[in-house]
């Protein structure tokens, strides 16, 4: 809960910044409202934080711990998390971090503003200064960005320990894997994708940082050092971590798809497997970041062919997710709404993705904006529509209360047009070339841009409207919250069949006064006859998870 | 929570929570020695230069911390067994030869690294332009913050090991004694691999 909380925050910050540049890029040059002039190297830190606080302060928490910790505990009929006192430093630590990057904002030089991957030479000032002052460097933009972005890692390892070890050991009695939602199975695979990817990475960011503040070269050629390395420890992470990312949220499908198509999730297993194919995939595709970085032809063949092979796990997902709505009676609430909405733009994001997957292609498209708009359409509907899916779908569980489905309907029709506003003619300024990391085109007269700054702006109009349209979200959450609980009302509104709509709402210290004892998997939907049509985990009887998930 | 329940959760595979976590977190750990091993292979085998770098490392004391590593590792296997008999002044000894085993390797690193600088060769190496090739000196970058960073997990174990020692004084979690132990051979495991990369391999 504080996680998400801490994640809202930041997401202000994110969208505040994102505000500031795409001003900056429809109307360079002008002063902009709320902030003033925009310095160029103040875009590029802008643009750099943007990222790295949308990625690392607000996804990552608001999925992964989030959910994690509000989910997995109830979701397999437990009290609590194994560890505790764990999860609360760990939080603190996370909260440390997020203090630690919003103070390099203010730090003499400003922010960091080499990139969210943060490659050297740009990003190891030892390079031009072999013995740098050792606390100056420590407080530069720079090492605060490193220091931060390795004290989250240390909280999301911790976090992902506990969640592990929840899982694996505090599971309610009949509550075998293949009986756990899917989404505590997702959450699980994507912390071991985490915890495995991570530790090259946070070697790297100690030799980076060394490389900063003693004076190492690392990363410096002229010493026997490597940019090229930085990439490879980079990417190893950076890649399995948009997985990481993604597999929460479709977590979050899985359980609302079957609940408002009143039908068993398709292919529960396979889901599983194919989960745990691109699992494995995600860790050998780095190098499709790096197709322009001079890596020998012969070997971006073989991530070429990675990158592609890992659509196949994931378009099994979505098929399976499109399965299970086939043939549903579908109720189009507020969070199958936003489902539906993410499985819509995501296939744009994931489709485009097959294009820059390809060597030849990318090296023509990389650092353009039609990357730029390929992984906004994967993340932004994973971050956000993930989200917000999951809030519309437990608010009332984990409250007590309730939210106003008109609202919420608005909140999601603005969101999703503006949303499309601010990107889909983005790819068109991606294919002509227009470049990630300038922010005003007007220096270079040999390039015409005049024809694309038409999108330019309505991309911007756009993309105030998306974060205006936020608003309405806030302003329903804060007035939900000011009302009177309901826990009659909010036992199980959508009559799902998982662990946590048995528990009280909101759920009470230790979440159940008995301990569920599961008998069957979570999506036994369409059961003739039954209470609300459908078998709830913890009611004795037959099981049909045999013969209806396979 | 407080409401201990009659136990009805907890699944049938029951590995005791402690344990289960430390594995994870040993995992963890050696993806990041791992990541820091590879980077130093690749470099190593691009650079033949380097092995004139490691002749200057002391083989001697690097076995001989070889030796008192593994031999602190005995040591808190004996302090597992007997506290596996709730025997906490025998498993406290044991413990006590452990971090003694620590301390030895500290000290004999510190030995080392002193002889080290006084020989020029630092953490950054500025002053190896003598031998002409900067490429060499990189060498020492890394060898300083394998054995650096390894040092740190040295200390980590050591003052774990201490509380556990407090804790099992007072006649509580006595199966942390094991946990302690764990996390000892992984700091031991991760020496196995630097001492032959570091200092055999010329």
């Amino acid at each position: 809960m504080q996680y998400s909380i801490m994640g809202i925050i930041m997401a202000g910050v994110g969208g505040f910044l994102a505000y500031i540049f795409r001003y900056n890029l429809a109307y360079p040059g002008q002063s902009i409202p709320l902030f003033g002039h925009l310095a160029p190297l103040q875009y590029n830190a802008f643009v750099t934080c943007h990222g790295m606080i949308m990625v690392f302060w607000v996804g990552m928490p608001i999925l992964l711990s989030g959910l994690g910790n509000l989910l997995i505990p109830i979701m397999i009929g437990t009290d609590d998390m194994a560890f505790p006192t764990v999860n609360m430093l760990s939080f603190w630590i996370f909260f440390v971090s997020a203090l630690v990057l919003l103070t390099s904002f203010f730090v003499p030089g400003g922010a960091f503003g080499g990139g969210w991957t943060m490659y050297p030479p740009f990003s190891a000032g030892g390079y031009l200064n072999r013995n740098p002052d050792f606390f100056k460097a420590l407080f530069s933009g720079t090492s605060l960005m490193i220091l931060a972005v390795a004290l989250e890692f240390v909280a999301m390892l911790m976090g992902g320990i506990n969640f592990v070890v929840t899982t694996i050991n505090k599971r309610a009695k009949g509550m075998t894997a293949f009986r756990m939602p899917i989404v505590v199975w997702f959450l699980n695979i994507a912390s071991l994708i985490f915890m495995f990817s991570v530790g090259p990475l946070v070697a790297g960011a100690f030799m980076l940082l060394l490389d900063n503040v003693v004076g190492t070269g690392f990363y410096d050629p002229n010493r026997g050092g490597d940019p090229i390395l930085w990439e490879h420890l980079f990417w190893f992470f950076g890649h399995p971590e948009v997985y990481v990312l993604l597999l929460p949220a479709l977590g979050v499908l899985a359980e609302i798809l079957p609940v408002f198509a009143r039908k068993p999730l398709f292919a529960y297993k396979p889901i599983i497997y194919l989960a745990l194919v691109s699992a494995v995939l995600s860790v050998l595709v780095w190098a499709h970041h790096q197709f322009v970085s001079g890596i020998d032809p012969r070997m971006a063949t073989f991530f070429s062919i990675g990158t592609i092979l890992i659509s196949i796990p994931f378009a099994g997902i979505f098929l399976s997710f499109m399965a299970t709505l086939w043939g549903g009676s579908i109720r189009m609430t507020v969070p199958m709404m936003w489902a539906i909405g993410f499985i819509a733009l995501f296939l744009i994001g994931g489709l485009t993705g097959l294009f820059l997957g390809s060597n030849t292609f990318d090296i023509y498209a990389h650092d353009t904006y039609f990357v730029v708009t390929h992984f906004h359409y994967t993340l932004f509907p994973d971050v956000f529509f993930g989200f917000f899916a999951a809030v519309y779908f437990w608010f009332p569980k984990f409250t007590g209360k309730t939210l106003n489905a008109a609202l919420g309907k608005l909140h999601f029709w603005c969101t999703f047009f503006f949303f499309n506003g601010t990107w889909f003619l983005l790819f068109f300024n991606g294919l002509h070339g227009q470049h990630r990391r300038i922010n005003d085109y007007s220096s270079f007269s040999l390039i015409n841009m005049e024809p694309y700054m038409t999108f330019e702006k309505i991309s911007t109009i756009c993309a105030i409207l998306l974060i205006l349209s936020q608003f309405i979200f806030l302003y329903n959450l804060f007035t939900s919250l000011a009302k009177t609980k309901n826990p009659e009302l909010t036992k199980n509104p959508w009559h799902s069949a998982t662990l946590e709509w048995t528990a009280d709402s909101p759920p009470p210290h230790g979440n159940f006064k008995v301990y569920p004892e599961v008998y069957r998997g979570p999506y036994e939907y369409s059961v003739p006859g039954e209470v609300d049509d459908c078998y709830a985990q913890n009611v004795p009887g037959p099981s049909f998870e045999n013969n209806e998930n396979l | 929570m407080s409401t201990k329940q009659q136990h009805l959760t907890l699944s049938e595979n029951k590995i005791p929570e402690g344990r289960l976590g430390l594995w994870i977190l040993i995992a963890g750990e050696l993806v990041i020695f791992g990541g820091l091993i590879m980077s130093y292979l690749l470099h190593r085998l691009r650079y033949p230069q380097w092995s004139e770098m490691a002749a200057h490392t002391s083989t001697f004391i690097g076995a001989l911390n070889t030796v008192v590593l593994l031999c602190s590792s005995y040591t808190v296997v004996r302090a597992h067994e007997a506290a596996q008999k709730l025997d906490v002044a025998k498993a406290t000894r044991w413990m006590t030869c452990t971090v003694l085993g620590g301390l030895i390797f500290l000290i004999d690193k510190s030995v080392e690294y002193t002889h080290e600088i006084q020989e020029g060769f630092t953490f950054t190496s500025p002053s190896l332009q003598h031998s002409g090739d900067y490429v060499n000196s990189l060498f020492w970058s890394y060898y300083y913050i394998m054995t650096g960073l390894h040092s740190l997990h040295v200390i980590a174990g050591m003052v774990v090991m201490i509380i556990i020692m407090v804790q099992i004084k007072k006649g509580k979690n006595l199966h942390r004694v094991e946990l302690a132990g764990m996390y000892w051979h992984m700091v031991d495991l991760i020496w196995i691999f630097l001492f032959p990369l570091l200092y055999i391999a010329k």
